[in-house]
């Protein structure tokens, strides 16, 4: 004990003295990052979680909580209850109901329950459905957005494949009871050996027996495995972000691109090229629908489908034929979380039915500066994208350099409609989560 | 414990003003990407640590990033972890056979870290010394005679 508080002692100390010379450092150093190791000896910071986030005009954003945890998705009940999934239990608790009773924004009222954690969490039909990453539980709730049983989930599916690698599930519910879970794949690209130089893919690649897709179960069924629900779609590598448009009455998803064309490929990509490449993809799924992974990734630059190098692929070699095209495509690497479609009348007319996306941002795209960390919007029109996608909410970061560096100040998640037409996000870096509004 | 404070803080500076003395006279190895502090009397040749930094650039970096913090979740963080300071058979053991899943100062990350065996022993040491001489870290060299022994009691598996 007394040699940990020594440690304790000294790495504070040590610290302190790190950020008296931070100045000094960055200089020496010909201007390096300080954001992730010199924080904590820097003085408090100014800027609040709320006026950090620029929005467009007429918008402005509250924070419902701060310092919550690892916040990862959001759902909104029809009476305004907010419930938030934690990827991390905060004291013992794994979802929280955060509830506005004056309305300044802020939750004053806030419950926890669920002794597990995860990432998903939606509402439908009187149900919160909420995900651990084996798992889908749901609680009923009352008119007033209560949970009846806090301490009695009733477990709809169980024993989905969580490997340690894309293992969040997250869900999307239509309205004719049926419940869409993604089953991340274990792997970059179907590798014998995952992310190692000279693996060749697996032909065929047998994660897609039970996962790299989404499944669909019965929302109502209590105890499903894979033998009662039914792979709904697949050759989709990880769809963290998935909602159903109830315009279109369909399923969209978006993928998180495969990593490492460099590191693995550096013949045939540059780390410029490997930075923005793959796109990160929106597909609209139906039922039976493939999207190609591992074989094949859609190269935003070249609009084609490209053969992956694992299974042969020189960078200009198309493949994937029988794959299905994405909706929409943005840079790689930028790590899509959250997804959901406006149709509140809050906002103005040109956000009606489109998209918002939530980018968590890249990791994957060193050395070159790292992206995303940012909301963005993406126009429709008659259910498809429309017009070119815009930043609407920035700055999580803190700032450019923070971008860069990946070191960023918060990193957007979970993204959920309010019934008065306002928009929820999460960060799951400090447990942020902000309300936006906008006012004419 | 004031006192403690006091003498970590003097040593925190005097740490601090070593590492800055003994970059400022190697300007040119320690040029380049921020803040990879490196030198030192204990911490093993500049020329191992010069040669390591591009190994480093070359295999390690996509994933521990250029500061060598790591990617919450995913990727370790590399300054200032036992994993890194600690045991040099250990740490070898990892670059040779790779990883999936570290606890790392109550953090979980599920990254997974391909094995590779197909760099030298020399080039194994090498970064492995230009790490635990970068990031704020500051320990001794690896060799490769440590790593050699290290990789014939770990034979790679076949494809």
């Amino acid at each position: 004990m007394q040699q940990f508080i020594k440690k304790e002692v000294f790495r504070k100390a040590a610290c302190l003295t790190a950020g008296l010379f931070l100045t000094g450092l960055i200089s020496f150093a010909g201007g390096g990052n300080g954001g992730g190791g010199g924080a904590k000896g820097q003085p408090a910071k100014t800027t609040d979680a709320a006026s950090q986030l620029k929005l467009p005009s007429g918008f402005s954003a509250v924070t419902v909580v701060e310092n919550f945890g690892r916040t990862r998705h959001i759902a909104v009940g029809p009476g305004g209850a907010v419930f938030v999934k934690l990827s991390k239990l905060k004291d013992g608790k794994g979802i929280y109901r955060l509830e506005d009773t004056d309305g300044d924004g802020k939750a004053d009222k806030i419950t926890g329950f669920g002794n597990f954690p995860g990432t998903g969490v939606a509402i439908s039909n009187g149900y919160l459905y909420a995900t651990t990453d084996e798992d889908v539980y749901r609680f009923q709730l009352n008119a007033k957005d209560e949970v009846m049983n806090p301490d009695q989930p009733e477990k709809i599916v169980t024993g989905l494949l969580s490997r340690h690698e894309h293992e969040a599930k997250t869900i999307a519910l239509d309205d004719n009871g049926n419940l869409f879970v993604n089953i991340g794949a274990y792997s970059n690209a179907c590798q014998l050996q995952d992310r190692t130089k000279g693996s060749p893919g697996m032909k065929p690649c047998k994660i897609l027996d039970s996962a790299g897709g989404i499944w669909e179960f019965k929302a109502g069924k209590a105890n499903q495995t894979y033998g009662d629900g039914q792979r709904y779609a697949t050759g989709l590598r990880n769809c963290v972000a998935l909602f159903w448009n109830k315009s279109t009455n369909s399923l969209f998803v978006m993928q998180h691109g495969r990593d490492q064309l460099h590191d693995l490929f550096p013949d045939i990509w540059d780390t410029k090229q490997s930075a923005e490449l793959p796109a990160e993809c929106m597909y609209e799924l139906h039922q039976g629908s493939n999207c190609g992974w591992p074989y094949m990734f859609y190269d935003q630059l070249q609009h084609k489908k490209i053969l992956a190098p694992e299974y042969g692929g020189d960078g200009k070699m198309t493949a994937g034929d029988e794959a299905q095209d994405p909706a929409a495509a943005y840079p790689g690497h930028m790590a899509p979380n959250g997804l959901v479609f406006y149709t509140g009348s809050q906002f103005p007319e040109k956000y009606r039915n489109g998209a918002f996306i939530a980018f968590h941002g890249s990791w994957n795209r060193a050395p070159e500066p790292q992206k995303g960390y940012f909301v963005v919007f993406q126009p429709f029109k008659n259910g498809k994208p429309s017009g070119e996608w815009e930043v609407f909410a920035d700055n999580f970061s803190g700032g450019p350099e923070k971008a860069a560096s990946g070191r960023v100040d918060y990193r957007p998640c979970g993204l959920a409609q309010g019934p008065d037409g306002s928009l929820y996000v999460t960060d799951d870096t400090k447990g942020t989560v902000w309300k936006i509004s906008y006012k004419k | 414990m004031q006192k403690n404070l006091v003498i970590a803080l003097t040593g925190g500076l005097f740490l601090l003003a070593t590492v800055l003395m003994s970059q400022t006279k190697k300007p040119a190895a320690a040029s380049g990407k921020p803040a990879a502090k490196s030198g030192g009397a204990s911490g093993g040749s500049q020329a191992s640590i010069t040669r390591g930094k591009q190994v480093y650039l070359e295999q390690c970096l996509a994933c521990h990033q250029v500061d060598g913090l790591g990617v919450q979740g995913m990727n370790p963080p590399l300054a200032k972890t036992k994993f890194v300071l600690g045991d040099k058979k250990a740490l070898a053991k990892i670059v040779l056979t790779g990883m999936q899943g570290v606890e790392v100062e109550g953090e979980e990350y599920h990254g997974v870290m391909a094995p590779h065996p197909d760099l030298t022993d020399q080039q194994i040491a090498d970064v492995l010394t230009y790490v635990r001489n970068s990031f704020g870290n500051k320990a001794t060299a690896v060799t490769v005679a440590e790593v050699k022994a290290v990789r014939a009691a770990n034979p790679a598996p076949a494809q």
